[in-house]
């Protein structure tokens, strides 16, 4: 009886140090349901959610902390594959937050470009090509058009066009 | 020449009627000039051809009006003579749909004028010899055009050469006549495509169905004397003259869904590829024409013609003597895979095999689809071995994972399952339409996993550049903090800096 319990008791108390340990000591696991949404997301980078970035935006999901409707490239059908997947109701997509689109690309126009560098760092895919007193240019197949480098042109000489033409 | 008969049951399909009668009753109609031609710069699989006429120039029959630059590509010649009207974009229709394409079209003026000479003679060496074959035009004329100079060059070695005339679609007849017509010639073709290949064995298919064209093909086999020659019975059913159907009836092998035919050893040659490369090579003439089946009650005389290419079909309808009767509808290629066409002003291609002005009663009416019953007739009609109602079901629910795992690409739209359905279905056009979204959801997904790698090295390059920075400023503050002669260097250095700016800028006053 006393033997069985304090073999128990020390069985008990030796897997509990284990996996206190495992927890402090291993790094932290990424977290599977981020990692599920960020999967179904465009994965564009163009922060119109309010997220720097998807990753973020997953995570803030998978946490709870955010609605599901806030990814304008992904559009409707992004809503829908989220609200499966997390087992939510459907929401109506949030129309206010911007209408980024991969159908369509930057591109700089030549004439107007001042070589400034200013939007090659902002660009969070590199697709922006230039260095300082050069004309820049935008390599279209990397292009996501997130809309990211528009605010950062002085002269206003990058426009979206459709990805076809 | 060797007769046998496959031991292997070909796996699902259809046993249909033929609706062949009509155009196979009287022989190939030839000698038919067409008022104008239209010819697609790109008739083939493959790259296309760029053309070597002008508006307004006289082109003559057998020139060459489109070049061909790569290997997988096929020159265009004139099939008659005539000016060229114009090089513009037309509708033309290709293997699954109708695309605009640039064509030269060429008003014919009826003197069917050929150009002089027998065009080049046949080289000795084997890579001219398939630079010949292109130059000559030569597609696979079953309907799948690929470029035939590129297919007779595998990167595997052929173990056998599977010359096809297993024409199962109904309605089609052009490959049966031309085997009861020009058998010596097809055999000779077969012989020529061997030697190219260095294939121990050539195995000519043809359907039981056909009697006429084994004995003809039996008895030019016969004459020939060659001994790898081998004719194979096969049984009637649809849709085994598919090339991957028919390598899995002859051989017992099946071909990996992510392969050709060719990647394991067989090559699929159609009869009139055989019979065109003949005439090539024998006597110097290019593609010009192909046999085509003309079919349907809507038409006054079916059967079967050599028809120039590019012929407008409407023309090629007069030529059979118009329509009749109230005409449903126009069919290009077979009743199972063909497709409507919106007018018969579009040209015959070289990949045209069959023309079908169906009247009311030969087209299936739409009946109106109910519920899948899960009778599981459909799986068992496939050829190629899938599950048709599970596929309907991940379409339908735009599920691209299952749609993968069920592999939708290995449909190849033969249609069995379609017909065979008894909640009519319609599950090949919903299996077409899902081939194109889940190729567009494919890239999709790659563009984004690409797009996430480029935003992982541009965050991490970031990150790393200010940790560069604060580690260059750190180092620098300790150094002036700690050493009292870096601290000197440090200000000399900046008031030196600062010299050099005013000395620069009271140069430019």
């Amino acid at each position: 009886m006393l033997i069985g319990t304090v073999v128990l008791a020390g069985l008990a108390l030796g897997l509990c140090a284990v996996l206190v340990l495992t927890d402090r000591l291993l790094p932290a696991g990424r977290d599977p349901v981020a990692e599920q949404v960020e999967s179904l997301l465009p994965r564009i980078q163009c922060a119109q959610c309010g997220y720097p970035g998807c990753r973020p935006y997953a995570e803030a999901i998978a946490a709870g902390d955010a609605d599901i409707n806030r990814c304008p490239p992904g559009g409707e059908e992004t809503v829908r594959r989220l609200a499966d997947l997390l087992g939510r109701e459907v929401p109506a997509l949030d129309t206010t937050l911007g209408n980024a689109s991969m159908n369509r690309v930057a591109r700089i126009d030549e004439r107007n470009c001042i070589g400034c560098n200013r939007c090659v760092p902002v660009c969070p895919v590199d697709a922006v090509v230039g260095v300082q007193q050069t004309i820049h240019a935008v390599i279209a197949a990397h292009c996501t058009g997130c809309e990211l480098c528009l605010a950062h042109c002085p002269v206003d000489c990058i426009d979206l066009v459709s990805r076809d033409a | 020449m060797l007769e046998y008969t496959p031991d292997r049951r070909p796996t699902g399909g259809l046993r249909l009627p033929a609706h062949k009668e009509a155009s196979t009753a009287q022989p190939i109609a030839r000698g038919f000039v067409p008022g104008t031609l239209i010819l697609a710069l790109q008739q083939h699989q493959g790259p296309p051809t760029t053309p070597v006429v002008r508006r307004g120039e006289r082109v003559l029959k057998g020139q060459v009006v489109a070049r061909a630059r790569a290997l997988r590509s096929a020159a265009v010649h004139a099939s008659t003579s005539g000016h060229v009207r114009a090089i513009e974009d037309r509708l033309v229709p290709s293997v699954h749909a109708i695309h605009r394409t640039r064509c030269i079209v060429i008003d014919a003026d009826g003197e069917d004028e050929t150009r002089p000479g027998s065009g080049a003679a046949w080289p000795k060496d084997p890579e001219e010899q398939l630079e010949h074959i292109r130059d000559g035009g030569i597609v696979g004329l079953g309907g799948g055009v690929f470029p035939t100079a590129e297919k007779l060059r595998p990167h595997t070695p052929c173990k056998v050469l599977i010359v096809n005339g297993v024409e199962c679609e109904p309605y089609i007849s052009c490959d049966d006549m031309l085997m009861r017509e020009a058998a010596a010639e097809i055999i000779d073709g077969a012989l020529i495509m061997r030697d190219l290949l260095a294939a121990p064995e050539c195995i000519v298919a043809v359907e039981r169905d056909k009697p006429q064209a084994i004995e003809a093909l039996l008895e030019a086999g016969r004459a020939s004397g060659d001994a790898s020659l081998k004719l194979a019975d096969i049984p009637t059913v649809y849709p085994t003259g598919g090339e991957r159907q028919l390598v899995e009836m002859l051989t017992g092998e099946e071909v990996p869904s992510t392969h050709y035919p060719s990647e394991i050893g067989y090559i699929c040659q159609n009869v009139g590829t055989a019979y065109a490369l003949h005439r090539l090579v024998r006597a110097g003439e290019p593609l010009l024409s192909r046999v085509v089946t003309v079919a349907g009650e809507g038409i006054a005389r079916p059967q079967n013609v050599e028809t120039p290419i590019g012929t407008p079909i409407g023309e090629l309808i007069e030529f059979c003597g118009g329509y009749v009767g109230d005409v449903d509808r126009l069919i290009l290629g077979g009743s199972m895979m063909g497709y409507a066409l919106p007018n018969d002003e579009m040209p015959i291609t070289k990949g045209s095999n069959c023309l079908i002005a169906a009247v009311r009663r030969e087209v299936r009416q739409d009946f109106s689809e109910r519920f899948c019953i899960r009778c599981g007739n459909c799986a068992t009609a496939c050829p190629a071995r899938l599950l048709p109602q599970e596929l309907l079901r991940a379409a339908r629910d735009n599920d691209h994972a299952l749609l993968d795992e069920f592999g939708l690409n290995d449909c190849i739209e033969c249609g069995c399952c379609d017909v065979i359905c008894p909640s009519h279905i319609p599950l090949t056009e919903v299996f077409r339409n899902a081939k194109f979204a889940h190729a567009r959801y494919q890239r999709q997904e790659v563009f984004s996993a690409e797009t996430q790698q480029r935003f992982k090295r541009h965050e991490e390059r970031k990150r790393a550049n200010v940790q560069r920075g604060k580690a260059r400023q750190d180092h620098l503050r300790h150094e002036v903090e700690t050493d009292e002669a870096a601290r000197q260097k440090a200000i000399e250095a900046a008031i030196k800096r600062a010299r050099q700016r005013r000395g620069n800028d009271s140069d430019a006053e």
